[in-house]
C-alpha cells in the first residue's frame, strides 16, 4: 500500500510505504552478512524461502479478499515480514518450518486482521512464536559459529545446505551447537568466571559471545542507518536497550553462579539488537507517541530480561514484543501528546467535554 | 409460553443457534478438552446427558418454583445431574474420567446448560424441553468432536487415538495416522490452537450461512416466468 506520509512543507520529499520498506530491507544487509559469515548459507536460504512463501500467501489472500493484488504486493510489507522471520529462524532449519512460519505470519497474523496497518501483533514475531511452541527441537538447533567449528569441519556449502534444508540430511558432527544464551542458562552450577573460561563461546569472544557479537553489531549498524534516515525515532530502541542494560546491571550480583549474565552479553546476544531496531520499531503494532514508545520499548526490555533470566526460554524478544503489542493501545491511552495550543495532555478515552 | 415447533427446536440446536458456534457458550470445556476426539466425545456425551436431564426436570417444576428462587433451584438440579454423570464416568470409564479431571464437575458451570434451563426449559412443555436439551447437547457434542478431530489430526497427526478409553479394548485399533509416526505440530493441541480452530469453524459456518442467504435472495428476486412488468422503477415485492 502506498500511504503517503504527510510531511511538513520544508521537507523536500514525501516518504511512502514502499520506500520505507525498501530501506528497511537494505538495512538488514549488515546483519544478514554477519549471520552468513558466522553461520553459513542457512539464513539466506531461510530468507529466500520465507519471501517466496509470504508473497504467494499474501497474493492468494488479497485475491480472496477481492482487493487489487499488484497494488498491495508493491508495498514490500510481506517481504519485510518474511525477511525478519528468515533472519530470526535458526539457519538450516527444515524447509517446512520456514514455510509454516511464513504462512502463519502472513495469513493469520496479518491478513486475517485486515492486512498492513490493522495487525495488532507483529506478524514476523507471531510466526516465530508459533514455530517455537510447535517445533521446539528444530527451533533450538543452532549452528556453531565459524570460529568454533572443530578441526577439519566447515559450514556446509550451498548445495549441501540445500540438501539439509529440503531433503532432511543431517549436518556433520560439530556443525550444530548451543548459543551463548543457551549455554549460560544451562551452566547454572558455575560462577560466571568459570563459564567464561570453560566455554569457548565466551573464552574466544571479543566481548560478548563468539559469532553473536558480530551479528548483533551488524543489526546495530543497520539500525543506526535507519535512525539516521529518520525511518523511526530513537525512543523505542534506546528505551529497550537501556532497560536491558539496567536490569542486567541490577541483577548482575558480581558474577555468582546465580547471576543471569553481564550487561554486555545481554545487549549483544540473541536477538537484542535485531529486536530493538527491526522488530519493536514496527509502526503498526507499537505505541504511537514518542513518550509511548519510551514506555513500550522499556517494557519490552524488562520483559526480555525477565524471561531470559528466570523463564524457560533462552531468548525472549518474540514473547516480549507480543506481550508489549497487547499493551500498546493501553500505553497509547495514557501517553497522548499535548495538542499544540492546549495546556494539558488528554487521555484517549476522555470525552471531549471533560477535557 | 412461546410457540416453537419441534422442527424449529431441532434446527436451532444443531445449526441456527448452536451453543458452541453461535451462542459461544461453554467455551471453557470446549477449548480445554478438545485435544483429541476421545476427550471431546467423553465430555460431549456427559454434557448432552446433563442437558437432557436438567431441561426435563426444570420444565417439570417450572410452574411450582417461584421466580425469586428459580436460579438456585436450576443450579441444584444441574449439579445433581453432573454428580450423576461424574459418578457414572468414574464407574465405567475411569481412565477417561482421570484425563478429563476437573472439567467434568465444571459442567455445572457450563453456561449453555443454565442458559437453556432459563431461556427454554422454564418456558416450555416437558417434551419440547427434553428435545431442546437433546438437540442443543447434540450441537455442542458435534462441535466438540469436530474440534477434537481437527486438533488431534493437526496437532499429533492421529485420529481416534485411545478410543478404548470409551469403547472398550476393541476400539484401540481404530487409530489412524495419516502423516506417519513422527508428525507433530504442538500449537494445535495447545490452548492457542483451540482458539484458532474454533475461530475457523465459526468462520466456515458464517460463510455457509452467507452463501445460503445469497442463494435464497437470488431466488426470491428472480422474475416470475411469463410475468410482465409495466413499471420498471421501484422494487416489486
Amino acid at each position: 500500500m502506498a500511504f503517503k506520509q504527510i510531511t511538513s512543507p520544508h521537507a523536500h520529499a514525501a516518504q511512502n510505504t514502499t520506500k520505507v520498506m525498501q530501506l528497511l530491507l537494505w538495512a538488514t544487509v549488515p546483519g544478514l552478512a554477519a549471520l552468513t559469515i558466522q553461520f553459513g548459507w542457512g539464513s539466506l536460504i531461510n530468507i529466500v524461502l520465507a519471501v517466496v512463501t509470504s508473497v504467494i500467501c499474501e497474493a492468494a489472500i488479497i485475491k480472496l479478499r477481492k482487493r487489487p493484488v499488484a497494488f498491495y504486493l508493491r508495498d514490500y510489507s510481506a517481504a519485510v515480514t518474511a525477511v525478519l522471520l528468515g533472519l530470526a529462524l535458526p539457519p538450516l532449519a527444515p524447509w517446512w518450518v520456514v514455510v509454516v512460519g511464513s504462512m502463519f505470519s502472513i495469513v493469520i497474523a496479518k491478513q486475517l486482521y485486515g492486512g498492513l496497518g490493522y495487525n495488532p501483533f507483529n506478524p514476523a514475531m507471531v510466526g516465530y512464536v508459533v514455530l517455537l511452541i510447535s517445533f521446539p527441537i528444530q527451533m533450538t538447533t543452532w549452528i556453531t559459529p565459524l570460529a568454533l567449528l572443530p578441526e577439519g569441519v566447515s559450514h556446509p556449502g550451498i548445495v549441501e545446505s540445500l540438501g539439509i534444508v529440503f531433503a532432511g540430511y543431517s549436518p556433520a558432527d560439530g556443525v550444530t551447537g548451543a548459543t551463548p544464551l543457551d549455554s549460560f542458562k544451562h551452566s547454572s552450577g558455575l560462577v560466571v568466571d568459570q563459564i567464561y573460561q570453560n566455554d569457548p563461546l565466551f573464552s574466544q569472544a571479543a566481548f560478548a559471545g563468539v559469532g553473536w557479537e558480530w551479528v548483533n553489531l551488524g543489526f546495530l549498524a543497520g539500525g543506526i542507518v535507519l535512525l539516521a534516515t529518520r525511518i523511526f525515532t530513537w525512543h523505542g530502541p534506546v528505551a529497550m536497550l537501556a532497560a536491558i542494560a539496567l536490569m542486567s546491571i541490577i541483577f548482575w550480583d558480581g558474577g555468582s553462579s546465580e547471576s543471569p549474565g553481564s550487561p554486555l552479553m545481554h545487549l549483544f546476544s540473541g536477538a537484542s539488537m535485531m529486536g530493538a531496531f527491526f522488530i519493536l520499531t514496527d509502526p503498526v503494532s507499537s505505541a504511537v507517541s514518542n513518550r509511548g514508545r519510551l514506555v513500550y520499548g522499556a517494557l519490552i526490555g524488562v520483559l526480555v530480561y525477565i524471561i531470559r533470566a528466570w523463564g524457560n526460554y533462552p531468548d525472549a524478544v518474540a514473547f516480549a514484543v507480543l506481550l508489549a503489542n497487547f499493551a500498546a493501545p493501553f500505553i497509547d491511552n495514557y501517553t497522548l501528546p499535548r495538542t499544540y495550543g492546549h495546556t494539558d495532555r488528554r487521555r484517549a478515552t476522555e470525552k471531549e467535554e471533560d477535557a | 409460553m412461546s410457540d416453537v415447533t419441534a422442527s424449529e427446536v431441532v434446527k436451532n440446536g444443531l445449526w441456527t443457534n448452536n451453543p458452541a458456534l453461535v451462542q459461544l457458550l461453554g467455551l471453557c470445556p470446549l477449548l480445554a478438552v478438545t485435544g483429541s476426539v476421545v476427550n471431546a466425545l467423553g465430555l460431549g456425551i456427559a454434557t448432552l446427558a446433563v442437558l437432557v436431564g436438567s431441561n426435563t426436570i426444570v420444565s417439570l417444576i417450572r410452574n411450582h418454583v417461584s421466580d425469586a428462587v428459580r436460579l438456585p433451584a436450576f443450579v441444584i438440579i444441574i449439579a445433581a445431574f453432573v454428580t450423576c454423570a461424574e459418578l457414572l464416568m468414574k464407574a465405567f470409564t475411569y481412565d477417561l474420567y482421570q484425563i478429563l479431571g476437573i472439567f467434568i464437575p465444571l459442567i455445572v458451570t457450563n453456561c449453555a446448560i443454565l442458559g437453556r434451563a432459563e431461556a427454554f426449559a422454564s418456558k416450555n412443555k416437558v417434551g419440547l424441553a427434553a428435545l431442546d436439551g437433546f438437540m442443543m447437547g447434540l450441537g455442542f457434542l458435534a462441535v466438540l468432536v469436530a474440534l477434537g478431530a481437527i486438533r488431534e489430526l493437526l496437532g499429533s497427526g492421529t485420529l481416534f487415538a485411545d478410543m478404548h478409553l470409551l469403547f472398550g479394548a476393541t476400539a484401540s485399533s481404530w487409530v489412524l495416522q495419516p502423516f506417519g509416526e513422527n508428525y507433530s505440530f504442538l500449537i494445535a493441541v495447545l490452548p492457542p490452537g483451540a482458539f484458532l480452530v474454533t475461530g475457523f469453524l465459526i468462520a466456515i459456518k458464517n460463510a455457509i450461512d452467507a452463501a445460503n442467504k445469497r442463494r435464497a435472495d437470488a431466488q426470491r428476486d428472480a422474475p416470475v416466468k411469463g410475468a410482465k412488468r409495466i413499471r420498471t422503477t421501484g422494487h416489486i415485492s
